[in-house]
C-alpha cells in the first residue's frame, strides 16, 4: 500500500517535470528567436522568423555595426543617458528617502503624517494624470536633460520608497538609536552611521525597484528629456520601429538583443535579491 | 502612561535637522507629484492651448470626454482585458507556483526561467512579441495589425509571458508560509489532495491572492507601453464622420493620444480623461482589495 503511493507520487512528479520543462522551452523561445533574428538579413526576418540562419539569410555581426548608428542616433549615447538616469537616480531616491523615511518614522509630527499620507496616496495615481503637467513642469525648471532628470524620478518615485523604508525603521528598536544618543551621537551621525547600515536589505530591495523601473521606463524620460538630443534605449528603440518607412528588422533585433544582455546578465548575478526586492515590494496597498 | 523623558530629549535635536532629512524629498516630491497632481485637477476644469491662459469652464471637458466614443471604446476594451488577463495571469501562476513547492528537482532553474521576462522593458517586450506574432501570421498572408482579436489576443499573451512569473513568486511566498501542521493534520484526517488545496491551502494565501489580483487588475488598467509597441491601436476603424476608432487602443494610450496626437481637442478633454482614469484606476484596487481582505483567514 505504501509502497504503491510512493510510486505513484514518483510518476506524478515526473509527469510536473516534464511539463515544467516543455513550459520552460516555450518560454526562452521568444528570447532565442531575437538572437537568431539579429544575425539575419532584414528581409528574412519577417519570411523565416523561426528558421536557423541558413547561407542565405545569414548577414553576420553587420545588423550589430548598423546598429550602432541606426535611426541617425549613436546607440552609444542612448546606453550612456540610460546608465547615467538610472545609476543617478538610484541613487538620489535611496539617499533622500531613506533619510526623509527615518525621519518620518521617528519624529512622527503632523507634517510627517501629511507627507507619509501622500506617498502612499501617490502610490495609486497612474502616470497618465500628471504627464501632461508634470513635464511641463519639467520643462519650466531645466530639469529635461539627462542630468537633471532624477530630480524627477526623485518626486515620481518617492511614494513606494517612503513607504517600504518607514515599515522597515518601525520595526527597528528604538534602544539602539537612544543608547547612541546618551553616548552623544547627533541625529546625522545617529543616521548614517547606525541606521543606515541597518537598513541594508530594505536599501537593495527599494534600489532594484527602482533600477528596474527607471532603466525601462518610456513614457516619462520620452516626456521630459529633449528628444532630439537624449534618447535613451527605451526610447530609441521606439524611434526606430515607430517611425515610418522602412524599418531593418534585423538590425532593430541586434540593438533588443544588445539592450536585454545586460539585463539578464544583471538579473543572473543578483538574482535573490532581486526575487526579494520585487516580492517586497509588491507588498502594498 | 509615562512617557519616557529620554525619548523628548531626543526628540527635540532630531527635529532641528528636518530641512536636512526632509527637505530633499519634500521639494522633489513637489515639483515630481504635488503639484502636476494639482494642476492636473484644475486643468480638467479648463479651456486651454497653453497653461497659462487656462479659463475655468467647470465639468465641460468631463462630459465632451464622456461623450468621445474612442474613450468609451478604449474604456470597454481596456476592463475586458483587465479581466481576462487577471483571471488567466493568477489561474496559472498559482498553478506554477502550486507545482513548484512539491519538492520537484530543478525547481529553482524553473523559477529562474519564469520570473527573467519581467526585467524585460514593455517598448522591447512589445517588438519582440510583433515579430513572433507576424511571423507566425505572416505565413497565413495577414498579420497582428490587421485584426483586433488578433491585437487582443497578442496582448494576452505578452502579459502572461510578462507577469506570470512575478505573480508566481508571491504565491510561491504565500504558500511556503502555509503552516505544514495544518497540512498533516489534514492528511491525517484523510483528506485528498484536491480537498487540502481547497479548504486549506486556498484559504491561507488569500493574503497573496488578494495582493496578486489587485497588482494585475492595476497592470492591466494601466497598461501602456507594450500596448503602444505591439499595435499602437491598430486596426483603425473609420467612422461616418471620417474619425477613426482605435480598436486595441487602451485608455492609457487614449489619454496619451488626446494629448499629444489629436490636434482638434483641447488638452483639456484629456486631462479630464487622465483623471477619470485615475479615479477609475484608485477607486477599482480600493474596491478590490476591501472585497478579498474579508475572505482572508483570520490567523
Amino acid at each position: 500500500m505504501k509502497k504503491n503511493t510512493l510510486s505513484a507520487d514518483r510518476t506524478r512528479k515526473t509527469i510536473l517535470t516534464v511539463v515544467l520543462t516543455v513550459i520552460c522551452i516555450i518560454y526562452v523561445l521568444p528570447v532565442l528567436t531575437v538572437v537568431l533574428n539579429s544575425f539575419k538579413l532584414n528581409t528574412f526576418v519577417k519570411s523565416e522568423t523561426f528558421a536557423l540562419p541558413n547561407g542565405k539569410s545569414w548577414n553576420g555581426l553587420q545588423n550589430f555595426v548598423k546598429g550602432m548608428t541606426f535611426g541617425n542616433y549613436p546607440f552609444w549615447k542612448s546606453v550612456l543617458y540610460s546608465v547615467v538616469i538610472t545609476v543617478a537616480s538610484t541613487f538620489l531616491i535611496l539617499l533622500f528617502t531613506s533619510m526623509a523615511a527615518w525621519y518620518i518614522a521617528r519624529v512622527n509630527s503632523v507634517f510627517c503624517k501629511i507627507i507619509y499620507f501622500l506617498c502612499v496616496f501617490s502610490m495609486v495615481v497612474p502616470f497618465q494624470m500628471v504627464m501632461y503637467t508634470l513635464s511641463k513642469t519639467a520643462d519650466g525648471l531645466h530639469l529635461n536633460t539627462p542630468w537633471t532628470i532624477p530630480v524627477v524620478y526623485l518626486g515620481f518615485g518617492a511614494g513606494l520608497a517612503i513607504f517600504m523604508f518607514v515599515g522597515f525603521v518601525k520595526s527597528i528598536p528604538l534602544e539602539i538609536e537612544e543608547s547612541a544618543a546618551i553616548d552623544g551621537c547627533g541625529p546625522v551621525r545617529t543616521f548614517f552611521r547606525i541606521v543606515l547600515p541597518m537598513l541594508k536589505p530594505t536599501l537593495i530591495s527599494v534600489g532594484i525597484l527602482e533600477i528596474m523601473w527607471v532603466w525601462n521606463d518610456y513614457l516619462l524620460p520620452y516626456l521630459v528629456l529633449d528628444i532630439n538630443e537624449y534618447r535613451t534605449i527605451p526610447i530609441h528603440i521606439q524611434y526606430l520601429k515607430g517611425s515610418y518607412g522602412t524599418v531593418d528588422l534585423g538590425a532593430t533585433m541586434a540593438l533588443i538583443l544588445l539592450s536585454i544582455i545586460p539585463v539578464i546578465v544583471f538579473y543572473l548575478s543578483c538574482q535573490k535579491h532581486i526575487i526579494k526586492g520585487v516580492a517586497a515590494g509588491a507588498v502594498k496597498g | 502612561m509615562h512617557s519616557n523623558p529620554l525619548k523628548k530629549y531626543w526628540k527635540n535635536p532630531t527635529r532641528r535637522w528636518a530641512l536636512l532629512f526632509l527637505g530633499p524629498v519634500v521639494a522633489a516630491f513637489a515639483i515630481g507629484f504635488v503639484w502636476p497632481f494639482i494642476q492636473g485637477i484644475w486643468l480638467s476644469l479648463c479651456k486651454f492651448r497653453l497653461i497659462s491662459d487656462a479659463k475655468f469652464i467647470g465639468f465641460g471637458n468631463f462630459a465632451a470626454a464622456l461623450e468621445d466614443p474612442s474613450f468609451r471604446h478604449a474604456f470597454w476594451y481596456t476592463a475586458l482585458f483587465a479581466v481576462v488577463s487577471l483571471v488567466l495571469i493568477n489561474v496559472l501562476a498559482f498553478a506554477v507556483a502550486y507545482v513548484l513547492t512539491q519538492g520537484i528537482k530543478g525547481s529553482n532553474l524553473f523559477r529562474t526561467v519564469f520570473f527573467m521576462p519581467n526585467l524585460i522593458g514593455g517598448i522591447v517586450l512589445g517588438y519582440i512579441w510583433s515579430m513572433i506574432f507576424d511571423g507566425i501570421l505572416s505565413r497565413y498572408g495577414t498579420s497582428i495589425l490587421m485584426e483586433t482579436r488578433y491585437g487582443f489576443w497578442g496582448l494576452i499573451i505578452l502579459m502572461l509571458w510578462q507577469q506570470i512569473g512575478y505573480m508566481m513568486i508571491i504565491y510561491i511566498a504565500g504558500l511556503q508560509a502555509v503552516p505544514e501542521d495544518m497540512l498533516e493534520a489534514a492528511r491525517i484526517d484523510g483528506a485528498n489532495r484536491r480537498q487540502i488545496l481547497f479548504r486549506v491551502t486556498i484559504p491561507n494565501v488569500m493574503p497573496s491572492i488578494t495582493i496578486c489580483t489587485f497588482l494585475s487588475l492595476t497592470n492591466g488598467f494601466k497598461l501602456f507601453d507594450q500596448n503602444m509597441a505591439l499595435t499602437a491601436g491598430q486596426p483603425f476603424l473609420i467612422q461616418s464622420d471620417g474619425s477613426a476608432i482605435k480598436t486595441t487602443e487602451m485608455l492609457a494610450l487614449n489619454i496619451y493620444n488626446t494629448f499629444y496626437s489629436s490636434s482638434n481637442t483641447s488638452p483639456g478633454v484629456a486631462q479630464a480623461k487622465a483623471v477619470l482614469f485615475f479615479v477609475l484606476v484608485a477607486g477599482l484596487g480600493l474596491l478590490q482589495l476591501s472585497y478579498t481582505r474579508k475572505r482572508e483567514v483570520q490567523q
